[in-house]
C-alpha cells in the first residue's frame, strides 16, 4: 500500500468533501481515514489515502488537487504519508 | 496512526515557518579525471558531472513536490581542484580554464553552486595547491557559480601561516577584481581551518579524499521552527524546558532530511553520505537564528550572554539531530552568518553586535566569521590576522572554523552592501585599525597543538 496524506485548508463550504471524493474515485485513490476540525469557520480536513492503484503519476494528483482547491477557494495538499510519519514516529 | 494534529504541525512548519531542505549536494570525485593534458582533463571533467548528476535537479524538484517540501538547492562538490588539476596545470591561468569548465557544467545541470574550487594546505602548499590559490581572483571574477574554499589549518597539523598571508591578500585582490558587484567574489570564497570532508553547504563544499566515488549530503534547516516553538511554548520556561524544546525541534526538522536524502540516494543510485544537523538562516524575515537568540532572552544576539545562549542552541541542535539521522556530518550546528541573517543584521545596526563577539560565539557554535563586510581599505595582514584568529579556535578547540570575508572595494563603516538572494545585504562593520602585520610577514607555520592539560 502506498498512503498519501490530503490535506484541505480554508474557509467553510458546501460540497468541499463532494469534489474531493468525486476526484479521488475516478482517480482510483481509496480513502483509509477521514478526520476533520473545524476552528473559527476555518475548516482542517485530513485524508489517509492509498494511491497504489492510481494510474496518474502522483505529482499530477497533487497538482490536480492543488488546483481543484483553488477553484473552492482552499488548499489542498496530497503528500506521501512518509514525511509525517517520519517526523513524528520515531 | 498519524493524526490530524501532527500533519497540521509539520504542514505549518512548511508553510509559515520556512521549514526546507536547505540543499541537496551531490559530492563527486573528480581524481580518476586528472590527466597530463589540460584539455583532456576538462573534458574528462565536464562528461563525469554531466554523467552523474544530470538527474540532480530534476529528481530533487520530484521529491519536493512528492512529499510537500521545499528543495531550495542542488549543489554538486568536487574533490579539490588543486588536487585533480596538479599533473596538468603548469599556471594559475591554467586552473582557471577548470573552473571556467566547472562553472559550464553547474549552468548545464541547473545547480545553483558547484564548491571544491579548493586547496587543502594544512600543513604546507604543493606548488599546484599555490597555483590553485593565486588563480582565485581569476576564477571568480570569470565564473558565476563557482565556490572555492583553502583549509589552512588543522588539529592535527596545527596552521599553515604561509597560506594563511597569502589568503589575506588573496581576499583582498578577489574582493577587487569582482569590485563592481560589490566584491560578491568573496561571498563564495571561504577560509577553513578542520575542513569536513563532506559538507554539503557553500561556499566551503568540497568532496574530501576521504569519500567515495560518488554521494549524497544534505543539509537541512529550520531556524524559523525552532523560533516560533520557543516562542509559543518556552516564554519564561526553564533552561530544562527550553533544551528539550530545542531537542524535539531539531529531531522534527532532521527526519525531513534523513527521508530526503534517503529518497534522493535512491532514485539517483547514488550512496547517501551524511546529514548536515545545521540550523542555516535566509534573509527572510523568520528564518533567522538570531531571532531565536532573542526568544531565549537577549535583547540583541551579542549582548552578554550571547555565547552561553548559542552554546545551548547549538548543542541541543545536535542531540536532538544526531538521533534523528543515520549518519551525521558535515558542519552540524548553527550558522551564524551576518549578512544572511536579518536579526544579525538588525543587531549589527543597532551596534550590539562586533566582529570581536561574533568571534567569541564561534568558539561554540558551527564554522565562524560568516558573510562578514568590512571596509574595502581593510589591509591584507588584518584580513590575515582575523583568518588566523579563527584557525586558531578551530585548531586548539578541534572544530571546524572558517572565515568568510568581504572587504568590500570602495566602501566604508556606515554604508551596507547587497549581495542579492540567499547571500542578503550588509551593514559594513568595524574592524581593529591595529596592526598583525609583522606577526603576519613570518613564515612557516604554527605547530600543532597539545592535545592534554586542556585549560
Amino acid at each position: 500500500m502506498k498512503k498519501a496524506i490530503i490535506t484541505v485548508v480554508g474557509k467553510d463550504t458546501v460540497g468541499i468533501l463532494a469534489k474531493t471524493c468525486t476526484y479521488l474515485a475516478a482517480a482510483r485513490i481509496n480513502i483509509l481515514d477521514i478526520s476533520q476540525t473545524v476552528v473559527q469557520d476555518y475548516f482542517n480536513m485530513m485524508m489517509i489515502v492509498d494511491v497504489s492503484k492510481c494510474r496518474k503519476p502522483f505529482e499530477d494528483v497533487a497538482s490536480d488537487l492543488g488546483e481543484l482547491g483553488l477553484k473552492m477557494g482552499l488548499k489542498i495538499r496530497c503528500q506521501k504519508s512518509e514525511i509525517f510519519e517520519k517526523m513524528h514516529r520515531v | 496512526m498519524i493524526n490530524i494534529s501532527e500533519v497540521l504541525e509539520t504542514n505549518r512548519m512548511i508553510l509559515e515557518e520556512n521549514l526546507d531542505v536547505r540543499t541537496i549536494t551531490m559530492g563527486i570525485s573528480l581524481l580518476d579525471c586528472a590527466d597530463a593534458s589540460l584539455k583532456r582533463t576538462c573534458d574528462n571533467i565536464y562528461a563525469k558531472l554531466v554523467r552523474l548528476a544530470k538527474n540532480l535537479v530534476k529528481t530533487g524538484d520530484e521529491i519536493g513536490r512528492e512529499f510537500g517540501v521545499p528543495i531550495v538547492n542542488k549543489r554538486i562538490s568536487i574533490t579539490p581542484a588543486a588536487i585533480v588539476g596538479s599533473a596538468c596545470c603548469r599556471k594559475p591561468a591554467d586552473f582557471v580554464k577548470i573552473a571556467k569548465t566547472l562553472d559550464r557544467a553547474a549552468k548545464r545541470l541547473g545547480v545553483n553552486f558547484i564548491g571544491g574550487y579548493s586547496a587543502v594546505v594544512s600543513k604546507g602548499m604543493t606548488p599546484a595547491d599555490e597555483m590553485l590559490i593565486r588563480s582565485i581572483p581569476e576564477a571568480m571574477a570569470t565564473t558565476e557559480r563557482l565556490c572555492s574554499s583553502v583549509n589552512v589549518g588543522s588539529t592535527k597539523t596545527g596552521i599553515d601561516m604561509d597560506a594563511v598571508r597569502l589568503m589575506g591578500e588573496i581576499i583582498k585582490e578577489t574582493a577587487e577584481r569582482t569590485k563592481k558587484n560589490d566584491s560578491l567574489g568573496c561571498a563564495k570564497l571561504v577560509v577553513l581551518c578542520n575542513a569536513p570532508d563532506d559538507n554539503p553547504f557553500m561556499a566551503g563544499a568540497f568532496h574530501g579524499v576521504t569519500e567515495g566515488d560518488a554521494v549524497i549530503n544534505v543539509g537541512v534547516s529550520g531556524p524559523g521552527v525552532v523560533n516560533y516553538v520557543l516562542k509559543n511554548t518556552c516564554r519564561g520556561a526553564d533552561f530544562e524546558t527550553l533544551c528539550e524544546t530545542i531537542k524535539k525541534t531539531a529531531f522534527k526538522i532532521t527526519r525531513v532530511g534523513q527521508l530526503v536524502a534517503q529518497e534522493a540516494s535512491k532514485r539517483l543510485g547514488v550512496p547517501f553520505g551524511i546529514i548536515d544537523l545545521s540550523l542555516a538562516p535566509t534573509p527572510a524575515v523568520g528564518d533567522s537564528v538570531a531571532d531565536i537568540l532573542k526568544e531565549i532572552g537577549l535583547e540583541h544576539p551579542g549582548a552578554p550572554g550571547t555565547t552561553a545562549a548559542l552554546a545551548l542552541l547549538n548543542d541541543q541542535v545536535k542531540k536532538g539531530g544526531v538521533m534523528a539521522s543515520s549518519y551525521v556530518g558535515g558542519l552540524s550546528g548553527a550558522f551564524i552568518p551576518v549578512s544572511e541573517d536579518q536579526g544579525m543584521i538588525d543587531a549589527v545596526n543597532a551596534g550590539a553586535l562586533t566582529i570581536e563577539k561574533l568571534e567569541a560565539m564561534t568558539c561554540v557554535c558551527s564554522v565562524g566569521l560568516d558573510m562578514i563586510a568590512v571596509p574595502g581599505s581593510t589591509s591584507a595582514a588584518t584580513i590575515s590576522g582575523i583568518i588566523a584568529d579563527e584557525a586558531a579556535i578551530g585548531m586548539v578547540n578541534q572544530k571546524t572554523t572558517a572565515v568568510r570575508i568581504i572587504p568590500v572595494a570602495g566602501k566604508r563603516v556606515g554604508q551596507t552592501v547587497e549581495f542579492g538572494g540567499l547571500l542578503g545585504h550588509a551593514p559594513i562593520m568595524k574592524v581593529s585599525p591595529f596592526s598583525c602585520e609583522r606577526m603576519i610577514a613570518r613564515r612557516g607555520r604554527i605547530p600543532a597543538p597539545i592535545h592534554s592539560f586542556k585549560n
